[in-house]
């Protein structure tokens, strides 16, 4: 008898709780009821429109033919394994990162089976399949490298840094080897591309960006309008009219020696744009030092270079790690615009393979596809970045 | 003798006075800025003598040659100048900005207000649609808008028809339009004093609650007097002043009417959603950022929740939701530009052809910076302005 009472008890307070929790968050006050309706049917219409046409109404033969090509664009098949090497590099230093940085072995091999079961279930080649599987195990791995007593955390900046250029040379080559021979920046393209341009935007914009910063809030006037004007002259345009400009005004204003490509032009007008947004966001740091450090600092006797070094800018680069975080997600969605100056871009790969005859009439699936492409890297760092923020305290404090 | 001995340490030798280097730093940034400048400058002109392109801005007289799909305001033939088909482009940025800033700010307003409704459902409804919109590029939802939505709705023959009617074909959207007739300048003339008297109303309503402390309910005296003056002027002009024109399929295309063509619905929901997204978290975040003590102490005075809202905490909330709502504008505006990817002939597209034609590298590329600086330029010192109007009135 007893125990029926319990579980019965036990039973309508879950239903109670559930009912509270119904009332409180749907149903009222009366109003509130009306909205759960209208917004009940709109999630149903939505839903059912969607789910149907995915399982049903879309032929995602589009897709799966051309994976390769939204990964890679016309990279050379033969030198693919290139690709996979510096990501394999990139995978593993993550791993290392990943427990260096706070987080826990545990939660790395938690999630495991995530990945490898979506990459077994993924419509992709054998051999895909066998490098995805061992990409995703350096990840774990690397995680175990750090119970090697070493000081990860000093050396993993520059480890990054390592990685990016040996990247950036492995997948270019060298112009009279066998083993790893020339492959020229026109070849670059699909997702790769993609990620190449935001990193190296990034990376590249981050010294230019302090510098511009300090100098904005420099004391010495020339230096200070410099800034300004340049801050905001880029800040005042379309990403497109500087992607624009340095395709076609680069070549004219550098000497006839000088000839750069296509891909590289890109880069050089995604490094001006992003310099500048970099200067706001770490003139929004500086801003948020106290002029007692400054004070401090001179009362010290430090002249301007070790106070910025060892003071000022330690403090504000802290203070503005998930400013930059959002800029990057910005800056990789941006990217996407560069399809416009006919770079091989994700998004140009999208627009030539749906102009091919066999896939006409086939847009939604492939906007569909290469927008979750995106949505799934931005969407994991903006989220990655909110608990960054909370961990390093910057709201609070 | 101490003086003298302070006045000393106070003149370091010239090496090693502040001063001194900073002047020194300061020419020395400003000779590599010139000659870097220099050289840049002497490079291009090298390079477009040897193209034997002369700089200069004549060829804006020159004719244009080339046709533009769809026009704001102005009219414009292929045999008009460069300098005309440049400026229709800037108005045709100019009509897709505005009108996606206003309805951005509304589709912003109403997500970021549904983001923090007690309704569950509601809140993540919006929360989906935040988060969905603003982790992908604007540049492919465009395509999609374009080639996957406006693209794909039945040919014109076979048109979608809503209640209105609005049309929807691959052609773009066919709407009924308000179309003035015989008595619209007498009636224009009617609602224009009806204005001014409902402004002076206003303005007397709003005195007397400001120096009385009874509701005055300015709005509500000056809504109706306006509203009173159109509604009697309309009756009492000769003629009906306004034609509602509904549009009709003859022949090939809607006559009557107004119509958007898919580029420019494209653009416009495409901008008008994204822009939305990030506004409806920037209202969010404004009205979050009321402090708990105020919504309390509303509360305790007896007020209503909408008046909360109205008097407490949306004048608060605006002082931080200005700023940022200033660069979503300029935002838009800028990523108007996107058009040129689905073929709306806005300013940088018309500019891109004008290149094309001219080979004026220089020229076009200043033209179009200079037109999307002034644009920044204007709509931050407006909102610097209404900024200053609404902020806290300190002691």
């Amino acid at each position: 008898m007893a125990p029926t009472t319990m579980r019965q008890t036990g039973l309508n307070r879950i239903l109670g709780d559930a009912g509270t929790w119904l009332k409180e968050n749907l149903l009222s006050p009366w109003y509130n009821a009306i909205i759960t309706v209208i917004s009940l049917a709109i999630v149903y219409v939505v839903l059912k429109g969607t789910i149907q046409w995915v399982l049903f109404g879309a032929k995602w033969g589009v897709v799966k033919e051309n994976l390769r090509l939204f990964a890679v664009g016309p990279y050379p098949a033969d030198q693919v394994w290139r690709v996979w090497l510096a990501l394999a590099m990139a995978v593993l230093l993550g791993g290392i990162s990943w427990r260096a940085w706070g987080g826990t072995m545990r939660a790395a091999l938690v999630y495991l089976p995530v990945p490898i079961l979506l990459v077994l279930v993924a419509p992709l080649s054998m051999e895909a399949k066998r490098n995805w599987l061992v990409v995703i195990a350096l990840f774990p791995l690397g995680s175990a490298l750090t119970y090697v007593r070493i000081p990860w955390a000093k050396i993993l900046p520059w480890a990054w840094l390592g990685v990016f250029f040996t990247t950036i040379i492995l997948l270019r080559g060298f112009r009279n080897s066998e083993a790893i021979p020339f492959v020229e920046t026109g070849l670059w393209g699909g997702f790769t591309l993609t990620v190449l341009l935001a990193v190296v935007a990034i990376v590249v914009s981050f010294p230019i960006g302090v510098l511009l910063a300090l100098g904005r809030r420099s004391r010495l006037p020339v230096v200070k309008m410099f800034s300004i004007a340049y801050i905001e002259l880029i800040r005042g345009v379309p990403l497109v009219t500087i992607l624009f400009m340095a395709q076609v005004m680069l070549p004219l204003f550098l000497p006839k020696e000088l000839r750069i490509d296509k891909v590289l032009r890109a880069m050089v007008g995604m490094i001006m744009f992003s310099a500048a947004y970099m200067a706001e966001n770490v003139r929004g740091g500086l801003q948020a030092i106290p002029k007692g450090q400054y004070e401090a600092a001179q009362a010290l006797g430090l002249n301007y270079y070790q106070m910025m070094r060892y003071i000022i800018l330690p403090q504000a680069l802290r203070a503005v790690i998930p400013a930059i975080v959002g800029q990057f997600i910005g800056l990789f969605k941006d990217t996407s615009l560069v399809a416009i100056v006919g770079l091989l871009d994700l998004l140009y790969v999208a627009l030539s393979v749906i102009s091919q005859p066999e896939w006409i009439g086939r847009q939604a699936e492939v906007f569909l596809f290469i927008a979750v492409i995106y949505w799934v890297f931005c969407y994991a760092m903006s989220y990655a970045s909110r608990r960054l923020e909370a961990k390093l305290g910057v709201g609070v404090r | 003798m101490t003086t003298a001995q302070v006045s000393e340490h106070a003149r370091p030798p010239l090496w090693r006075d502040e001063r001194v280097l900073a002047a020194i730093a300061q020419i020395v940034f400003l000779i590599a800025v010139i000659l870097l400048a220099g050289y840049l400058y002497s490079n291009i002109t090298t390079e477009l003598r040897a193209r034997g392109l002369t700089p200069g801005f004549d060829f804006l007289r020159l004719e244009a040659g080339f046709p533009i799909g769809e026009t704001t305001f102005l009219e414009y033939s292929p045999g008009d100048s460069y300098g005309r088909a440049f400026i229709v482009g800037i108005m045709n940025t100019l009509r897709v900005s505005v009108v996606g800033i206003i309805l951005a700010t509304i589709l912003g307003v109403v997500t970021g207000l549904a983001r923090l409704s007690p309704n569950w459902l509601l809140r993540n409804i919006a929360n989906v649609y935040i988060e969905v919109i603003r982790n992908t590029p604007l540049l492919v939802q465009l395509f999609f808008w374009f080639t996957a939505v406006m693209l794909k709705f039945p040919r014109i023959k076979e048109a979608l028809v809503l209640p209105g009617p609005v049309y929807l074909s691959n052609r773009g959207l066919a709407l009924p339009w308000p179309r003035p007739s015989d008595g619209f300048q007498a009636w224009g003339l009617v609602v224009l004093v009806g204005l001014v008297v409902a402004i002076g109303l206003f303005r007397y309503r709003k005195r007397l609650e400001d120096r009385t402390g009874q509701p005055g309910y300015p709005w509500v005296f000056g809504s109706v007097t306006l509203l009173l003056f159109m509604v009697v002027g309309w009756f009492l002009v000769p003629g009906q002043p306004l034609i509602i024109s509904k549009p009709e399929l003859k022949g090939f295309n809607f006559q009557g009417g107004t119509s958007l063509t898919p580029e420019f619905a494209a653009l416009l929901i495409g901008l008008t959603v994204y822009t939305g997204a990030f506004i409806a978290e920037i209202v969010r975040a404004g009205i979050l950022s009321v402090h708990k003590g105020q919504r309390e102490a509303a509360k305790a005075l007896g007020l209503t929740d909408f008046q909360m809202m109205r008097y407490i905490i949306f004048p608060q909330a605006l002082r931080v939701i200005i700023p940022p709502l200033t660069s979503q504008y300029l935002n838009l505006t800028k990523n108007s530009s996107l058009a040129v990817a689905i073929g709306y002939p806005d300013l940088f597209n018309v500019a891109g052809t004008i290149f094309n034609q001219t080979g004026k590298s220089l020229e076009v590329i200043t033209l179009v910076m200079g037109s999307y600086l002034s644009m920044s330029l204007l709509t931050s010192l407006f909102m610097n302005w209404y900024n200053r109007y609404m902020r806290i009135v300190e002691r």
